[in-house]
């Protein structure tokens, strides 16, 4: 077995740099087959509290597709996942959502039309009067009195909460869809490419968010492409490789080259031999 | 919360000279410009003030009479109009109004029907031998807003839970509905009313139940979670099913509620015209929409707000009185009318793509 392997017992191993907590979420043998394609096979994942984990890939390799099957956007062909202590089953995104997964979609998912609260509070409005059912009103201070406490713990930077979305840069609309996110305290956050489409300083500023929510213990999985970006910012990269998994690393323990080795398919993990034949 | 130097977050400071003007005061500045143009022709034309009191008849400064009317001739629509806002902001559109407006009509006005009529019995009753005439007006009201709720219902089950676009689901609505409307008697008019359903819609109780309306809607929209979900699902539907939001079920009540809005349409006009015919209600649907767009409503979901369709009505209202009082015919105000919900929805699109280019 590799030194990197992480016990499957569930208890914490002490780690250099971070006191990592237990595990929040675990599958065994994640598969999902497309009619004859199969997106993922066998994948066995683990992410304890604190701990930011990237996973990296071609494209096609199976990223989104593991995303899609813990979040609940689809249903797993066969496999097993364990999350927060409890073995689930999420129907769809908003069960998982529920249970505490939060995810920063690739494809945002805001209102243009509405402004930083609006959006932070979409579906779960803080309300009052709730007897009117559908008609209830909202609590509009209460909201955005949460939204600039979520927006500085996050330390996103928007001039104006009550601008529209559809006025705010890229960088900022990804800003408030991480914020979103960090308002709720979710128990486990995933970024699915989070930096994609931004410039450079808002590259930097939804980066230092992340930094801020590693301080706080925040556990996330990282989904990117951008090689400094996951050195710099987590504690460990999974790499995937058609739809398997085929490296475990510690950070510590490799660097870029490394990691390109084991995304091209140059080198694969003695643990996970059988998968790349 | 203090104010955090003009609320931003985080350092940044905002900057106000890039706020935008609401829609909703370009509409408000469109009416006064139109007002301007009419009480200008007036002058020049008539020799006497569009709105003001030259003549000294009533004692105040405007001409009450003209601002009456101008507001009494769009109060019916504009109630349609408040439903039809809502449908437009979840991104659809709602052409069964009109013929909602007839079907509901007939069928509200049959159970709203007095026995005798100067001594001898109706002869326009429906459910004489039945004998449901001289009933309590809660009667037709009721069934009435029924008629409503069940085409609105249906609307929105279909756009809801079928996928098949508004335009369509509502263009079956339209042509059913006006089916119903001359199935009901098979064409024939159903007319006299009994003394409280005529009340409804008498003097300037149509006004007066447009404007409660439409305060009411304007707080429902804007200080409600469903109006809050109105917004979301027009401005992007993926976003508002992702956050949790039962698309199809709140879009099941935004048509019911436009359907029950027609109805409450339906009941006034016909209380008002003491009388009710197949062909009520034609045409209005599309007036309502323009209503809407000219008020600033965008036709692709998620902008506007009741404010401005009732301003939209306002500026109907102002056209048709004002081409009236320059005498001149009926179809110009049909052409100018029709140049006029164009000319909305271009500045609005131009609108739109400068707002886009500054942010």
């Amino acid at each position: 077995m590799s030194d990197v392997d992480i016990s499957q017992d569930g208890h914490a191993r002490p780690r250099d740099t971070h006191a990592l907590g237990e595990v929040i979420l675990r599958t065994e043998g994640l598969t999902k087959h497309y009619g004859g394609v199969h997106a993922l096979e066998e994948a066995d994942f683990e992410i304890r509290r604190g701990e930011h984990v990237a996973i990296m890939g071609d494209n096609g390799a199976g990223k989104s597709t593991f995303v899609r099957q813990i979040t609940g956007v689809e249903q797993r062909t066969r496999g097993k996942i364990w999350f927060d202590g409890a073995y689930v089953d999420f129907e769809g995104p908003l069960h998982a959502r529920h249970a505490g997964i939060e995810t920063v979609f690739q494809t945002l998912a805001l209102a243009d039309h509405l402004d930083v609260p609006d959006n932070l509070f979409l579906g779960r409005e803080k309300t009052k009067w709730n007897w009117l059912g559908p008609f209830r009103i909202l609590d509009y201070r209460a909201m955005r009195e949460d939204t600039l406490k979520a927006l500085q713990k996050t330390g996103v930077k928007i001039p104006n909460v009550r601008n529209t979305i559809q006025n705010m840069s890229g960088g900022q609309r990804q800003c408030v869809a991480i914020a979103r996110t960090a308002t709720f305290h979710s128990k486990l956050t995933i970024m699915d490419e989070p930096t994609a489409a931004l410039g450079v300083q808002e590259t930097a500023q939804v980066e230092n968010i992340i930094r801020t929510l590693k301080d706080q213990g925040e556990p996330l999985i990282l989904i990117s492409h951008n090689m400094r970006q996951v050195m710099d910012l987590v504690d460990r990269i999974v790499v995937f490789r058609r739809g398997r998994i085929v490296a475990n690393l510690r950070k510590e323990e490799t660097d870029g080259q490394d990691v390109v080795a084991y995304i091209t398919g140059a080198k694969t993990q003695p643990a996970y031999a059988d998968a790349a034949a | 919360m203090a104010d955090q130097a003009a609320h931003g977050v985080g350092g940044l400071k905002y900057d106000h000279s890039k706020r935008q003007r609401p829609a909703e005061l370009n509409v408000l500045i469109a009416l006064f410009l139109i007002v301007a143009v009419f009480e200008l022709l007036g002058f020049l034309i008539m020799d006497q003030s569009f709105l003001f009191d030259s003549a000294g008849r009533f004692d105040s400064i405007f001409n009450e009479q003209r601002l009456q009317i101008i507001i009494l001739q769009v109060a019916i629509v504009g109630i349609i109009a408040l439903g039809v806002t809502q449908v437009i902001i979840t991104g659809g559109i709602d052409l069964s109004s009109g013929s909602i407006v007839g079907a509901t009509a007939m069928i509200a006005m049959s159970f709203a029907q007095v026995a005798e009529v100067n001594g001898f019995p109706n002869p326009k009753g429906v459910f004489m031998e039945q004998g449901w005439v001289d009933l309590p007006v809660i009667v037709p009201i009721v069934v009435g807003l029924l008629c409503g709720l069940v085409a609105g219902g249906i609307n929105g089950l279909l756009v809801g839970y079928t996928k098949i676009p508004p335009f369509i689901a509502t263009l079956g609505m339209m042509v059913s509905a006006r089916g119903v409307a001359k199935w009901w008697t098979e064409g024939q008019p159903v007319s006299f009313p009994t003394e409280s359903y005529a009340a409804i819609g008498a003097g300037m109780n149509p006004v007066i139940i447009f404007l409660v309306l439409a305060i009411l809607f304007h707080l429902v929209m804007r200080y409600t979670v469903y109006g809050k979900h109105t917004y979301a699902i027009g401005s992007n539907e993926a976003a508002a099913r992702m956050s949790g939001i039962n698309v199809q079920r709140h879009l099941v009540l935004v048509y019911t509620i436009a359907g029950v809005l027609a109805a409450v349409a339906a009941i006034v006009l016909s209380s008002k015209n003491l009388t009710a015919q197949s062909g009520m209600g034609v045409m209005y649907e599309l007036d309502a929409i323009a209503m809407a767009v000219i008020g600033g409503i965008s036709l692709q979901g998620g902008r506007g707000s009741i404010v401005g369709t009732v301003i939209g009505a306002l500026i109907f209202g102002v056209i048709i009185s004002g081409f009236t009082f320059l005498r001149l015919d009926a179809f110009y105000q049909e052409m100018v009318k029709g140049a006029i919900i164009v000319g909305a929805v271009v500045l609005d699109q131009y609108r739109q793509r400068k707002a886009a280019a500054r942010a």
